[in-house]
């Protein structure tokens, strides 16, 4: 089985990106995914930068280096920028909207399916395969034993030799996009004078009910779970069904830690109890997601 | 423009009929469809005397299949199709990819419209629904500017139909996962958003509160409406700041967008509430024939009429409307 690190979701200074891939390249992963994937409005890296680094990172290491692609596209503008990181001629894509899908058939080029793609059935995996996907992430809210489902009428099928399946199994979920900007609301500003407000919350801005409880993460037009999802000690089972990647999120510099503990977790399986006010496991049991099984 | 209205049974499809509909859009009686509610939605029978009742006044009847097919069990959604053709739908509203190859391979005469929960918000996702299902009409998601769906008007190879009243739905219809992060359920998996099981209300010396699994979702003083707890309309605490987070109860409203959603070509003007009583439909069904005709014949000068308004906000959450993403400054 191979690690990943997924693609960051938060807004970073530029200086803060470069160091954490600089770290990234001596890191326990084996793929890295990166690119902006919620805003097209976050330009600390514009896409000839990300490019720039992945091909950078490409070069120095012996990792396969993705480009991630925005979620939620509403302007030809970014259309535009998402066919640029398309068609960059060297490095793998991970679409995330069927824009991207659309435009990599039209290239000819193998992509990643990423988790807002609503891949829900081996019907739907079948039809990918026919536009080039080379590899899935199964959205987030769905569950080990419907991922066991799918994979299971994949051989069945004859199919799964096709595909490699990366599960995300560590860090903030996405869970929702929205036209509409939560950071600059919360600051009261609408989002065309959002002055990049995101930057300021490196880890987006904790939603809570009113009684104290973590309920979500709001960062920019995306929002995410309050509770980091954790599938450390379901590592065993994620190799027994065929799981052939771990995805464990850019969310801090903890991803390291994680890229390491996940690591070892392959060799030597270890129990861990889980923070219930801290993490959860919830969607991969099947229950509400913010929960620990 | 279509005027495509909400029937959640036969009396309120009769009555959006009669009230001026164009097209209503129904859903089966199981969890095919995003309204998959107790005592909502169509069996056989009732099926059958809904398309002829549409039938023999010359208006058209949709049938909305638009959840996710579940892994295991793909043939109900498949039947969904089966049944709704076999019964004389005159367009299919699918969201998940399997079901549409299912419905142009099977049945390619009949319509097949791409739903809001398929989230298609740019120019190559419709193409992408084009090339692949030869789709006839795309539903877009609430997320779009008006200026945004101007310059999709112009280009889309595939006529576009959008949401012009009712519940709003604030997020990319189809990538919601708070429902289910929060209760297990979610407009994908089960078709239903904070699904009313989860649901309760106590009241406490703080007020009245509104729980969803236990969370604490909103909590009313006694001068104040409670709504019903959508996880994304309760007010939460931002670093100390509490208030409507994510959004407030509010109902979506788009009359004042006639003229100019009828310049673009958008085909369909979408009510929203498959879940709400008879009389709703027929106020809105009602409200909504008069400002299409009255724009029809004179588009130029139209005008909404103050009555109107005060029609639709009665009618909606918290009593109050908004242009929602169409208006740059609501995002």
């Amino acid at each position: 089985m191979k690690l990943s690190l997924g693609p960051n979701m938060f807004f970073w200074p530029k200086t803060d990106i470069e160091q954490f891939y600089l770290q990234a390249k001596t890191s326990s992963a084996d793929i890295i995914y990166l690119g902006e994937t919620v805003c097209s409005k976050r330009r600390e890296l514009r896409a000839k930068d990300w490019l720039g680094l992945g091909r950078e990172l490409a070069r120095e290491t012996n990792k396969q280096i993705v480009i991630s692609t925005m979620t939620l596209l509403e302007s030809p503008a970014e259309i535009v920028t998402l066919k640029k990181l398309c068609d960059n001629g060297e490095l793998l894509v991970e679409a995330n909207d069927l824009s991207a899908v659309q435009i990599m058939h039209d290239l000819n080029m193998p992509f990643v399916v990423g988790p807002a793609i609503n891949c829900y059935n081996v019907s739907t995996l079948k039809i990918l395969l026919k536009q080039g996907m080379i590899r899935w992430l199964m959205p987030v809210e769905l569950s080990g034993d419907w991922l066991k489902t799918m994979l299971t009428q994949a051989i069945e099928q004859n199919i799964r030799d096709k595909f490699e399946c990366e599960v995300f199994s560590w860090g903030y979920l996405p869970l929702a996009y929205s036209a509409r900007c939560f950071t600059a609301r919360s600051e009261d500003r609408p989002k065309d004078d959002c002055q990049y407000c995101c930057i300021n919350y490196p880890q987006g801005r904790k939603m809570n009910s009113r009684e104290g409880e973590q309920v979500f993460v709001l960062n920019g037009i995306q929002t995410m779970s309050a509770y980091q999802y954790n599938l450390i000690n379901e590592v065993t089972q994620l190799k027994d069904m065929g799981v052939d990647i771990i995805r464990i999120s850019a969310d801090n510099e903890q991803a390291f830690t994680q890229l390491d503990k996940f690591k070892a977790q392959l060799v030597t399986p270890k129990a861990y109890s889980l923070e219930t006010d801290k993490e959860c496991n919830g969607f991969w049991h099947q229950i509400a997601g913010m929960s620990v099984a | 423009m279509e005027l495509l209205c909400p029937a959640g049974n036969l009396p309120a499809l009769k009555t959006a009929i009669d009230n001026g509909a164009d097209a209503v859009y129904i859903g089966l009686k199981d969890d095919t469809n995003a309204r998959h509610f107790a005592g909502l939605n169509f069996n056989d029978a009732k099926l059958a005397k809904g398309v002829d009742y549409v039938h023999q006044r010359g208006k058209k009847l949709h049938v909305a299949i638009n959840t996710f097919a579940h892994a295991s069990g793909e043939e109900r959604w498949k039947k969904a199709v089966d049944n709704a053709v076999a019964i004389g739908a005159d367009a299919l509203i699918i969201a998940d990819l399997g079901v549409l190859d299912y419905a142009a391979n099977k049945y390619p005469e009949v319509e097949r419209h791409v739903s809001v929960q398929a989230s298609t918000t740019n120019l190559e996702a419709i193409k992408f629904f084009k090339n692949n299902f030869d789709v006839d009409r795309v539903v877009l998601p609430r997320v779009l500017s008006v200026q945004q769906v101007r310059q999709l008007a112009k280009t889309s190879p595939v006529p576009l139909e959008v949401f012009a009243f009712g519940s709003l739905c604030i997020m990319a219809e189809g990538r919601c996962y708070l429902s289910s992060y929060m209760t297990g359920e979610s407009p994908n998996t089960v078709g239903a958003c904070s699904p009313a099981k989860y649901v309760r209300w106590q009241e406490t010396e703080q007020g009245l509160e509104s729980r969803l699994n236990n969370v604490l979702i909103d909590r009313y003083q006694a001068d104040e409406n409670a709504g019903y707890p959508t996880l994304c309309k309760g007010r939460f605490d931002v670093d100390g700041d509490v208030y409507h987070a994510l959004e407030e109860p509010t109902s979506l409203n788009t009359l004042e967008l006639i003229p100019d959603l009828m310049a673009m070509g958008i085909v369909s003007v979408k009510i929203e509430g498959r879940q709400r009583s008879p009389a709703y439909v027929e106020q809105v069904a009602k409200t909504w024939r008069m400002a299409l005709d009255r724009c029809n014949k004179n588009p130029d000068n139209f005008q909404v009429d103050g009555a109107w308004m005060k029609t639709l906000a009665n009618l909606s959450e918290g009593s109050q409307t908004t242009l929602g993403a169409y208006h740059r400054k609501w995002q």
